[in-house]
Parts: C-alpha cells; structure tokens; sequence
C-alpha cells in the first residue's frame, strides 16, 4: 500500500481532474462547433497539472523551473505564429521537442540510480529512451524534409533496410543486456545513440508524398514514449496522456496509409518517389489540350456546379486566398462551388483544409473524397489547382502503376477538367498522368496564384 | 510494487481504447489540428521534468531536466496557441445557431 503525504494526495487528485480534462478535450475535437471548448479543457488540464506538480514534496528549488518554463515560452510562441503553410514542419518539430524533453528525462532518471533495482524499471526506461531518441531525430528529418533543407526525393542506398534493421536490433538487444546486467552502465549510451543513428537512417529514405503517414507515426511514437516515461515514472497523468497521442497517431497513420493504399512496411522500407527514370524517360510529348484565362473563366461562368481539387501545389504557390476570390465570385454567380479534399492532399493529414479555412473558406464547403467521388459525373467542370497524383486515372487501370489501387479523386468523369500546373513535370510518385491527353481536359499552364487570379479578373470584368 | 504496476498496465489499456473511441469520432476536417493538440498535451511530460529539476539531485540531472523543461514548454504554449488560431479560422457558410 502507498502511503501519501497530504500534498501528494492532493496532487494525484488534480491529475485526476486534468486526466479528465484531457479526454474531453480530445472528444470535443469531434466537430468544428465544439472543438474552441476542446482547446480550454486541454488548457485547463495542462495549467492544473503543471501546477499541482509544483507541490511536489521533492522540489527544493524552484529557480531553475522559472528559468524553463519562462524559456520554453519565449520559444513556443514565435512557434505558434507560422503560417498554415509551414504547420506540417512545425508539427515535425513538435514531436521532436516533445521527444528530446522524454529522452532527456530519461537519461537523467538513469544515471540518478533510480531504476537500478527494478527490472521492469529499467526495461521501461530503455523504452522510453529508444522510442524517444528515434522520434527525437527522426522527426528533426521530417521537419527538414518538409522545410526543404533537405531534399524531399527518398535517399537510398543498397542494403538500407538490413542495416535499419540491425541497427534497431542492436539497441534492443542493448537494453535486453542492460536490463539483466543494470551494472554496465556503459550500454545506456549505446542504447541512446544507436537510436538515434536509427531515427535519421529511418526517415531519411521516405519522399515527400509520404510524409502525411510518417508524421503521423511519429506522433504516436512520441505519444508512447511519453506512456513509457509515465510507467517510469510511475505517473498516471502521463500514462493517459501518452496513450490518448499515441493511439491519435497511430490511427491517423492506418488513415493515411489506407489513403493511399499501402502498407506501413512499405511506407517505411519502399522508398516512394524516386522519379521512374524508365516510366518518364523516352515518351514523346502527347498532345495536349490547354486554355487561357479568359477561356477557362467562360467554361466556369457557364457551370452549374463545378468542384475544385486543391493540392500541395496550392499551398506552395500560396493561392489559397486567390482561390476565396474564385470561390466568391463564382458563387455571386450562381454556381455551386465545392471542394474536393483527398485525405492525403498536403503534407499533413487535414492539411488542406486548415490552408483553406485560413483563406476563410467555410468548412462546410469542404467535401472528404469519399462523399464527393460520387458527384463527379454531375459535375460541369472539376478544377484541379496543383494536385497530380490524387487524380490520375492508372491508379485504377494500370497494374503496373506505382500508385495502383490507391483511392483517388475521379476527376476525369466530370464534363469538363482543367488542371493548373507549371509544366507536365511528374508529382511526386514520379509518373506521368493519363488525365491530362484526354480530349475533356484542358490544361492551364502557370503559376497557380497567377493564373486563378487572371481568372477572376476575367470573370468581373464585365462579363 | 507489484500491484502497482498492474494497476498502471490497466489504465494504459483502458487509455487506449478510450484514445481508439475517441478520435475514430475526430472530423477528417479537424486532423490537422487534432495533431497539434495531442502534441500540445503529450507535452504534459513537463511534470516529470519539473520534479527533475526541482529536487536538485544532481548537475547532470538538473541540465538536461531544465533544456527539457524548455522543450516540453515549447510545446504546450506554441501548440495550444497553434491550435486556436487554426480552430478559429473554421467558419461555416451557414449561419451560426
């Protein structure tokens, strides 16, 4: 039986009161109306929690606490100013914080002593550690995939996944040892750095189509990690807290995987992306049907219901809020306007559609691709703004595609298809789309804010 | 501490199945900020950091205690700030009940 002292009693009942907090502030996410009220109780939650950890007997001083939480602060803020546009990175680098602060604790706990008598202790810890150190580093590369300082397209080499492979087995293995042998100190080290060697060595051959799955992973890896400090640590809050992220991550990448129709092991170990040098290579250019502005502006006017398909191109031209300015003026007009969303449109799971709310969208606006898909061929004109492989018809007919059986946006049903691109370079799985010869398609060569606001200024200038 | 770490076990599964029911119900709409939240609350961590640093058991523990205190901080006032500005940019066509 534990014996409390008062204060720990008191704060074990304010974790109860936040654990609770947390949970509701999770079921509130379930739709836009409820989600503010989700925030506060998360808020709530966190501000008790942290404050009644401060009652904790141990503490002596308080000064080097300040300094941290005053610090950290200063940190998150500027953070949480970004861009819709760089949420993907910031999200990255979230998890990676939330992991070094884990790993950091943990490896503090275990040079203290305090597991040294505990196997389950020790075999938690070096949980917590390995799941901390590969998150740490792992998420670092995602975050500067996406942040383009390093290069989005897979980096492979021979024999990688036998090494990740033995890697991964070498700080198992470790922790294993050091379990059985709690005095050989030196193996922590090894455990830590083996695993964070593996984080990079895993991330760092996945393309940037591919990272919706992986940050997702990697949320819940940082949600367990926390769960493993929590057994640690013997803290209950923090086991419940760990949990919650860990299954939200774990489900949104079995989502993201679904969406596009592959396996975790293939996410993980089948490099996705390379450019196909045999595919793109050696195919005469196909005729094409392209459009100006003023055309693409008649054939919108006259539709009655048309359904744009927004994609990572979107974002990176930063045309959302050119497209509010079609979206408004389309509806003026009369035509219903939708948006098709794919669930794996962006860098991000939802990742379109806080681009889009941000440019003042309403979210009711915005249709998930199963529910839209049936629409398509009742729709006058599908407007696709830097979105490629989410359309592209081989995903449904060619076998032999990379991007076969992956769910897509049945785009080449509707009457009319324009597609706004650049150029006919290949997106990300590196193949060439069927799409775009077919005799319905038009192609609206530029860049997507220039061109979507041509359009408009097409559409009010006296037509 | 046997029975302890039992009881701990059945609160981690029951956290589990509670996490699986409720984000099931998470609107596709919301995923995005769904993330930064469970981040924002993952970075609850911060407590075991504090005791870290509050009891001053060691230089070595009190370092890396206070840099992850900083992290975790990060975390849970960048991502509930992040959270609300993308929550609030959530407005439906249809007029509010």
């Amino acid at each position: 039986m534990t014996e409390f002292a008062g204060s720990q009693y008191v704060i074990e009942v304010i974790y109860l009161v936040a654990s609770a907090l947390f949970i509701l502030s999770l079921k509130w996410m379930s739709s836009p109306a409820t989600a503010r009220h989700g925030i506060l109780a998360g808020e709530i939650g966190m501000v008790l929690a942290i404050a009644g950890t401060l009652l904790h007997h141990g503490i002596v001083d308080y000064k080097w606490i300040a300094v941290g939480l005053v610090l950290g602060s200063g940190i998150g803020i500027p953070l949480g100013m970004v861009h819709m546009t760089a949420v993907p990175q910031r999200t990255a680098l979230s998890h990676a914080f939330g992991a070094l602060c884990v790993t950091l604790v943990g490896t503090a706990e275990f040079y203290l002593g305090t597991q040294s008598n505990s196997k389950f202790g020790l075999s938690v810890l070096s949980m917590e550690v390995i799941l901390g150190g590969l998150t740490f580093t792992g998420s670092l590369m995602a975050a500067g995939k996406l942040q383009e300082f390093l290069p989005q397209r897979p980096i492979t080499y021979k024999g990688q996944n036998l090494v990740n492979f033995l890697l991964f087995g070498v700080a198992v293995g470790s922790a294993v040892y050091l379990v059985l042998h709690p005095e050989a100190k030196l193996f922590f080290p090894l455990i830590v750095g083996v695993s964070l060697i593996f984080g990079v060595l895993l991330v760092i051959p996945i393309g940037g189509a591919d990272m919706p799955t992986v940050i997702s992973l990697l949320n819940g890896y940082a949600g367990l990690s926390a769960a493993a400090m929590g057994f640690v640590l013997q803290n209950k809050l923090l086991i419940i807290a760990g949990a919650l992220d860990g299954s939200s991550g774990l489900i949104l990448s079995v989502i993201m995987s679904k969406a596009m129709n592959r396996s975790f092991s293939n996410v993980l170990f089948g490099a996705f992306g390379q450019v196909q040098a045999s595919a793109g290579g050696g195919q005469e250019a196909k005729p094409v049907h392209s459009a100006t502005a003023e055309e693409a502006a008649a054939i919108l006017a006259a539709a009655n219901k048309v359904v744009i398909v927004p994609g990572y191109g979107m974002a990176v031209a930063q045309a959302q809020h050119k497209v509010r300015e079609l979206y408004d003026i389309l509806s003026k007009k009369g035509v219903d306007v939708r948006f098709a969303i794919h669930p794996v449109a962006g860098r991000m799971p939802g990742h379109m559609n806080v681009l889009l709310a941000e440019a003042d969208i309403p979210y009711d606006r915005l249709i998930e691709m199963d529910e839209i898909n049936g629409d398509f061929p009742q729709t006058d004109v599908a407007l696709v703004i830097g979105a490629n492989d989410v359309t592209n018809p081989a995903a449904r007919s060619d076998a032999a595609s990379p991007i076969y059986g992956m769910p897509i946006l049945d785009v080449d049903k509707a009457h009319t298809v324009m597609v706004i691109k650049r150029g006919m370079s290949p997106g990300f799985a590196g193949i060439d789309n069927p799409l775009y010869y077919l005799n319905n398609t038009l192609m609206l060569f530029g860049d997507a804010k220039q061109f979507v606001g041509a359009i408009v200024r097409e559409l009010s200038g006296g037509h | 501490m046997g029975s302890n770490l039992i009881d701990l076990l059945f609160i981690f599964m029951l956290a589990c199945f509670i996490g699986f029911e409720v984000i099931r119900h998470v609107s596709p709409l919301l995923h995005t900020p769904l993330m930064s939240l469970t981040n924002a609350l993952d970075a609850i961590a911060v407590v075991g950091a504090i005791v870290l640093v509050g009891e001053r058991k060691s230089t070595f523990a009190t370092v890396l205690g206070v840099i992850a205190i900083v992290a975790a901080t990060s975390n849970v006032v960048g991502g509930f700030f992040i959270t609300d500005r993308m929550l609030k940019m959530f407005k439906s066509s249809r007029p509010s009940k």
